[in-house]
C-alpha cells in the first residue's frame, strides 16, 4: 500500500497547533509587543524599541517590585529547602505514623493557594484571627500584620513556606530513598558521628535532589503572585509587590500591554540567569 | 544528641502547625458571624451552624463558580491528556522528518514561565472573541511541554515488542495506540491526569485575566471577588475555602501513592 502522508503528522497536528498558536507564537509577540507602547484600547501602537526597557530602568516601582521579589525569594528559600531537608531526613528514619505526616505535610500543596491565601488573610487579623489572638494571650501586642510593610511581608513569607514546604519534603524524602543503607552502616562501622554522617554521606548523597529542589523553589519564588494578590494586593504601600503582580498591575489594571511584556521579559532573564548561576555552583563543588 | 521522642514530637507539632489553618478553616465555617469577633482565639465554635454552607451556594455565584471550575479543569485534564498522549506517542515510537527539533522545541518551551504569554495570550484570546467562555480558559492549556514530555519518557520505558509484533499483523499506528501503549500507559496517564486536574483546579491568575464576569469564573478567581475591603461574611467565605478543597482533599487520600508518586517523578527526572 503506497502511504502518502507520514501518519506521524497526523498525531502530532493537533499538539503542534496548540503549540503553535498558544505558546510559541505568544512568546514571540510578547518580545514583539515589549518594543511597542501597547495600550489594549489605543488606536495606535508606536514602535518605541527599548523605550519600555528604559523606562523599566527609571521605574522606581519596579525597582520596588524587584527588591520586595528578591527579599521574599532569599528570605523565604532557606526555609523552604532548609525545613524541608530537616523533615524529609526525619521522616526517613524510624517514625510511627510516618505515612500521617507525609499526608499532613503535604495536604497544602494539593489546596489552591488564592483559596488559602483568604484563610491565612483572616488568621493574621487582628481583630478575628488566631495569630494576633493567641500572641495577645501571650501579652504581645495585637499587630495589624497585613497593614504594616514589615510584618506583612513576613505574612505572605509565611505563607510560601507553608504551600511549598510538603512538595520539597517529597522530592527530597525520594532522593534520600536512594542513598544506599551501606553507606550509613558502613560509616557507623568506622565510628562518624549522626552529624558527619549526615555532611558526608547524605549531603553529597542528595546532590542532584537539592539542585532541583533549590531550583524550581528560588523559580517559584521568584514568580510569586497569588497570596501576595489575595493577601495585600501588593500593599501596604507597594511594600508586598513583587514582579508578578507588578505585570499583572501594568498589564491588567492599567492595561500597558507593552510595558508589562517587558517587566515580564526582564523577570524571565532573572529566572535563567539564577538558573545557570545555580547549576554552575552545584556543579563547581561537586569537584571537591 | 536528639532523642527519638524529640524528634516525634517535633514532626507531630509541625504537622499540628501545618495544618491548622485547615482545621480552623472548617472550624470557622460552623461559626455564626458574631463569634469571630467575640473569641477570636478559640478555634471550636461555641455555638455551631451549618447556616453558611446554605448561604454559600444562596448569596453568591458559587454553584456557577464550582461549575466552571469542573468544565475548566476537566476539560483541560481530558484534552491534554489525548493531545499529550498522541504527540508523546509519535515522539517516542515514530519516525519522522524534524523529530529531533520538534523534541527540542516541547523541552525550550518548558523553560519559558507563564507569564511571558500571559499578556499576549491574553490579546490572543480577546482578539478571537473567546474572553470569558470556556473556550478561552481551556484551549490555551490543551496541549502541555510537560504533558508531551513526560508522555514520552514513558512510551519509550515500554518494550517494543509487543508493539513490533501489532505491526507485523498489520494494525494502524493508531490502533496500537489505542490498544497497546495506551493501556499500558495507565499509572502515567492517571498521574497525568491527577496533576492537570489539581492544577487548573487550584489556578487563579489564567482565570482571573480570561474571565471578567462574576459567572465565567472558577472558584479560586470568584472566591476571592467576595473578599475585599468588605468581607460579606467569614463564615461564608471559609465554607466556600471548604468545599472547593474536598474534591480534592478526598481524592487525595484515595489515591495518595499516585499523587504523591505523581510529585516525585517529577522531581526524580
Amino acid at each position: 500500500m503506497h502511504r502518502r502522508l507520514n501518519p506521524a503528522y497526523l498525531f502530532i497536528a493537533p499538539s503542534a497547533v496548540a503549540l503553535i498558536v498558544f505558546t510559541i507564537w505568544p512568546i514571540v509577540q510578547a518580545f514583539w509587543m515589549s518594543l511597542h507602547e501597547w495600550s489594549f484600547m489605543a488606536q495606535e501602537r508606536p514602535f518605541v524599541g527599548a523605550g519600555n526597557y528604559q523606562e523599566l530602568v527609571g521605574d522606581p516601582r519596579f525597582w520596588n517590585a524587584l527588591r520586595n521579589t528578591v527579599v521574599y525569594t532569599i528570605v523565604g528559600g532557606p526555609f523552604q529547602i532548609g525545613l524541608a531537608l530537616l523533615l524529609a531526613v526525619a521522616l526517613n528514619g524510624k517514625i510511627r505514623g510516618r505515612a500521617f505526616l507525609r499526608s499532613a505535610y503535604f495536604i497544602p500543596v494539593i489546596s489552591s493557594l488564592a483559596i488559602m491565601a483568604i484563610v491565612w488573610a483572616f488568621l493574621f487579623d487582628p481583630d478575628i484571627g488566631l495569630v494576633s489572638a493567641w500572641l495577645a494571650e501571650l501579652g504581645l501586642p495585637r499587630i495589624a500584620w497585613l497593614r504594616e510593610p514589615g510584618t506583612a511581608m513576613l505574612a505572605v513569607i509565611v505563607v510560601g513556606i507553608w504551600k511549598t514546604l510538603g512538595f520539597n519534603m517529597v522530592i527530597l524524602l525520594a532522593g534520600l530513598q536512594g542513598i544506599p543503607a551501606e553507606h550509613y552502616e558502613a560509616a557507623e562501622i568506622d565510628g562518624a558521628s549522626r552529624w558527619q554522617q549526615f555532611l558526608h554521606i547524605t549531603i553529597p548523597g542528595l546532590r542532584q535532589t537539592l539542585l532541583f529542589v533549590t531550583v524550581i523553589s528560588v523559580i517559584a519564588s521568584l514568580q510569586a503572585f497569588d497570596q501576595i494578590y489575595v493577601m495585600t494586593r501588593g500593599g501596604p504601600l507597594f511594600s508586598t509587590e513583587t514582579l508578578v503582580s507588578y505585570v499583572y498591575r501594568q498589564g491588567f489594571e492599567l492595561f500597558r500591554l507593552g510595558y508589562a511584556s517587558a517587566i515580564s521579559w526582564v523577570l524571565f532573564l532573572i529566572i535563567v540567569v539564577l538558573a545557570v548561576f545555580q547549576l554552575r555552583f552545584f556543579r563547581y563543588r561537586e569537584v571537591d | 544528641m536528639l532523642g527519638s521522642a524529640a524528634i516525634h514530637i517535633a514532626l507531630y507539632l509541625g504537622a499540628v502547625v501545618v495544618l491548622l489553618p485547615f482545621v480552623w478553616m472548617v472550624a470557622g465555617s460552623f461559626k455564626p458571624e458574631p463569634e469571630f469577633f467575640q473569641h477570636p482565639d478559640t478555634l471550636l465554635p461555641v455555638a455551631p451552624t451549618a447556616a453558611a454552607y446554605a448561604d454559600v451556594w444562596r448569596r453568591i455565584p458559587f454553584g456557577r463558580f464550582f461549575l466552571n471550575s469542573v468544565v475548566f479543569a476537566g476539560g483541560v485534564a481530558c484534552l491534554s491528556l489525548v493531545l499529550d498522549s498522541l504527540a508523546a506517542y509519535a515522539l517516542a515510537r515514530l519516525r519522522f522528518r524534524g523529530q529531533n527539533l520538534a523534541f527540542w522545541v516541547v523541552l525550550l518551551v518548558l523553560m519559558v514561565p507563564f507569564q511571558i504569554t500571559l499578556v499576549p495570550l491574553y490579546l490572543t484570546v480577546s482578539q478571537l472573541g473567546w474572553l470569558n467562555s470556556f473556550a478561552g480558559l481551556i484551549l490555551p492549556r490543551a496541549t502541555n511541554a510537560f504533558g508531551i514530555f513526560m508522555l514520552r519518557q514513558f512510551f519509550l520505558g515500554i518494550p517494543r515488542d509487543l508493539d513490533e509484533a501489532a505491526r507485523i499483523d498489520g494494525a494502524s499506528e493508531f490502533t496500537i495506540y489505542r490498544k497497546v501503549i495506551l493501556p499500558l500507559s495507565k499509572p502515567a496517564l492517571s498521574t497525568l491526569f491527577i496533576f492537570h486536574f489539581m492544577y487548573n483546579w487550584n489556578d487563579f491568575l489564567w482565570p482571573l485575566v480570561i474571565t471578567t464576569t462574576p459567572d465565567m469564573r472558577t472558584l479560586p478567581a470568584g472566591l476571592t471577588l467576595f473578599m475585599g475591603q468588605h468581607v460579606i461574611e467569614h463564615a461564608l467565605l471559609l465554607a466556600g475555602a471548604t468545599i472547593t478543597i474536598l474534591p480534592l482533599l478526598i481524592g487525595f487520600l484515595l489515591a495518595q501513592r499516585q499523587f504523591v508518586r505523581g510529585v516525585a517523578i517529577t522531581g526524580l527526572k
